[in-house]
């Protein structure tokens, strides 16, 4: 059995959802290496190590959107490498280069994993389609890689006491024009409080909430608490909130001990990214909103009321 | 500047589809409904179109089961200037990859400059269809984009990041994929929906795209997952905020 796992440099270190790909891996047994896009140090690649990648691929990126190259080089070592599984976490990055890899390889791309295990067939690969409420299992069949892309935090990343990774150097290929798309310019939208994806609290609000304006309750709210702030696709589409607010399949997936839900009706693509909080708080005035079928506690009534409500009891507690 | 929009017809996401319990298959209705996440893609290559000028045309590339073609009709009334439907019996549970490769090959047939494309379906969920189409035409990719335009004869978008977002540009022959917050979509006029009847739609077979389907993922279990336990459900008559104190208390989290 042999791994790989990609992993997108974001300031300078793996993505959390590498090292998830890590403890899978490990679980799975064999060899592991990473293939490791972007701006890396000794560092970077000592905690790869530790999380039980005994080699990393390295490929600095350019000023280009990197995938088309990195799913060449990808490509090209695979043919010499042999991998029986290469993991992709749920990222924008990581969804272009698995895309462009499968074709390379020639091998479907198996999306959306909450689990991988092995079996004398070869490998599973089970997934959850209607917001969760299916699981399907299914095999990529034929001789080549498993490509797969695995949902954030179906696995816990957990450091295994490994040792220092064999570093190998990438060259880019020139892929011609498919590799010419230029990053002109980058822009940081900084989020304000705990981190969404690790906070113990979080309070979301969903299109309901009526206004960019309006939306700073669901702030203040989630200050009182020291909880993240999280919001739902539409609320992000309609520009109130940055694209890193967003909870959901295309967005980020929460555990939190409390999920608050403020005017969010629940749909199937919201609910994946957060139904397995421990506890579950919905407010909406749609008694037959789908949220309401996940929740712990369900307040039927108007968010305009029941929050500044909230807000004003928590206020008084001091 | 010729356009190609990819659109797909999925069945009615207001009745949760179900799967074959033989095949596994989604099962296909005879109508089914243009996905909303493709009315952004069919906006934007239209605002491209009309940026561009007379010359420029847009036409939608779709693998699906013939059927109604409701969906489809949904996409020319809103402006669309034909289609190009690849309906083949051996596609059926077709994956990704699969798909890619007819529907590129469908793209290339018809020739293009852009091709614009969703982001992901809403029924299958992969996600990685556009980049495979990107691929196998060998085209950069514009990749989730918020805003789109074109600029001095190239495609340039802001492009979601994790951090933030990023300015990227390309020149044709290129792919884009479009969230939902670029555009708004349009909605059809009685004209258009009018116009939409008599707009041509190509049906091709794998055979006239010279391509074979060959898929390689397999089902091989379809289970339900435990239901959580819905709780209680309390009607706000102004105290409801007092229950949702209580819960935060019980969990230590104030």
């Amino acid at each position: 059995m042999k791994t790989w796992v990609f992993a997108e440099a974001r300031d300078g270190a793996a993505a959390a959802n590498a090292l998830e790909g890590l403890a899978k891996a490990r679980e799975l047994g064999g060899d592991i290496a990473v293939f490791y896009l972007g701006a890396g140090s000794n560092d970077a690649f000592a905690v790869l190590g530790d999380h039980g990648a005994t080699s990393v691929y390295h490929l600095p990126a350019g000023e280009s959107l990197p995938a088309p190259a990195a799913a060449a080089a990808m490509a090209e070592l695979a043919g010499s490498e042999a991998p029986d599984l290469i993991l992709f976490g749920m990222g924008n990055t990581e969804r272009d280069v698995a895309g462009r890899l499968s074709v390379r390889l020639g091998r479907p791309v198996l999306a959306n994993a909450v689990d991988i295990t092995a079996d004398e067939d070869g490998l599973v690969v089970t997934n959850e389609i209607l917001g969760g409420t299916t699981r399907v299992a299914s095999r990529s069949t034929g001789d080549g890689a498993a490509i797969v892309i695995t949902r954030p935090k179906a696995f816990t990343a957990e450091p295994a006491g490994g040792g220092v990774p064999e570093v190998v150097a990438v060259a880019s290929p020139d892929v011609g024009h498919a590799g010419e798309a230029g990053v002109l310019e980058r822009h940081e939208e900084v989020a304000e409080g705990p981190d969404l994806e690790a906070a113990d609290v979080v309070v979301s609000g969903g299109r309901g909430i009526g206004s960019g304006d309006e939306f700073e309750m669901i702030d203040r709210l989630a200050e009182l608490l020291g909880a993240a702030v999280g919001a739902t696709r539409a609320v992000v589409d309609a520009g109130w909130v940055p694209y890193s607010y967003q909870v959901g399949q295309t967005g980020k997936t929460v555990k939190p001990t409390i999920y608050l839900a403020c005017a969010i009706s629940g749909a199937m693509q919201h609910l994946v990214g957060m139904k397995d909080s421990s506890t579950i708080i919905a407010i909406n005035k749609d008694p037959d909103a789908p949220i309401f079928g996940v929740a712990d506690l369900g307040i039927v009534g108007d968010v305009h009321k029941v929050v500044p409500a909230l807000i004003e009891a928590l206020e008084a507690r001091g | 500047m010729r356009i190609a929009v990819c659109v797909k017809q999925i069945p009615d996401p207001a009745a949760p589809y179900e799967l074959d319990p033989e095949t596994h298959f989604v099962v296909r209705p005879e109508d089914q409904v243009l996905d909303d996440t493709d009315r952004y893609g069919v906006e934007v290559a239209l605002q491209l179109a009309e940026a561009a000028g007379d010359d420029a045309s847009v036409t939608l590339v779709s693998m699906s089961p013939s059927g109604s073609l409701q969906g489809i009709r949904q996409a020319l009334a809103m402006g669309a200037d034909k289609a190009v439907i690849v309906d083949d019996a051996s596609l059926r549970g077709a994956d990704a990859l699969t798909t890619s490769r007819v529907i590129a090959a469908a793209i290339g047939r018809e020739g293009y400059d852009v091709v614009v494309a969703g982001t992901e379906s809403t029924d299958g969920y992969t996600g990685v269809v556009p980049q495979q189409i990107a691929e196998v035409l060998g085209a950069p990719s514009l990749t989730f984009a918020r805003k789109v335009e074109a600029v001095d004869g190239k495609i340039r978008i802001e492009r979601q990041t994790q951090a933030g977002y990023d300015v990227v540009e390309a020149a044709p022959p290129v792919l884009l994929t479009v969230t939902s917050g670029a555009v708004e979509p349009r909605y059809p006029t009685f004209k258009g929906i009018m116009q939409a009847k008599q707009k041509p739609i190509d049906t091709l077979t794998c055979t006239d795209l010279g391509v074979t389907a060959d898929n390689q993922q397999v089902i091989t279990s379809v289970d339900p997952v435990p239901a959580r336990q819905a709780g209680e459900i309390v009607e706000d008559e102004g105290e409801g905020h007092l229950r949702i104190v209580a819960m935060l208390e019980e969990a230590k989290v104030i």
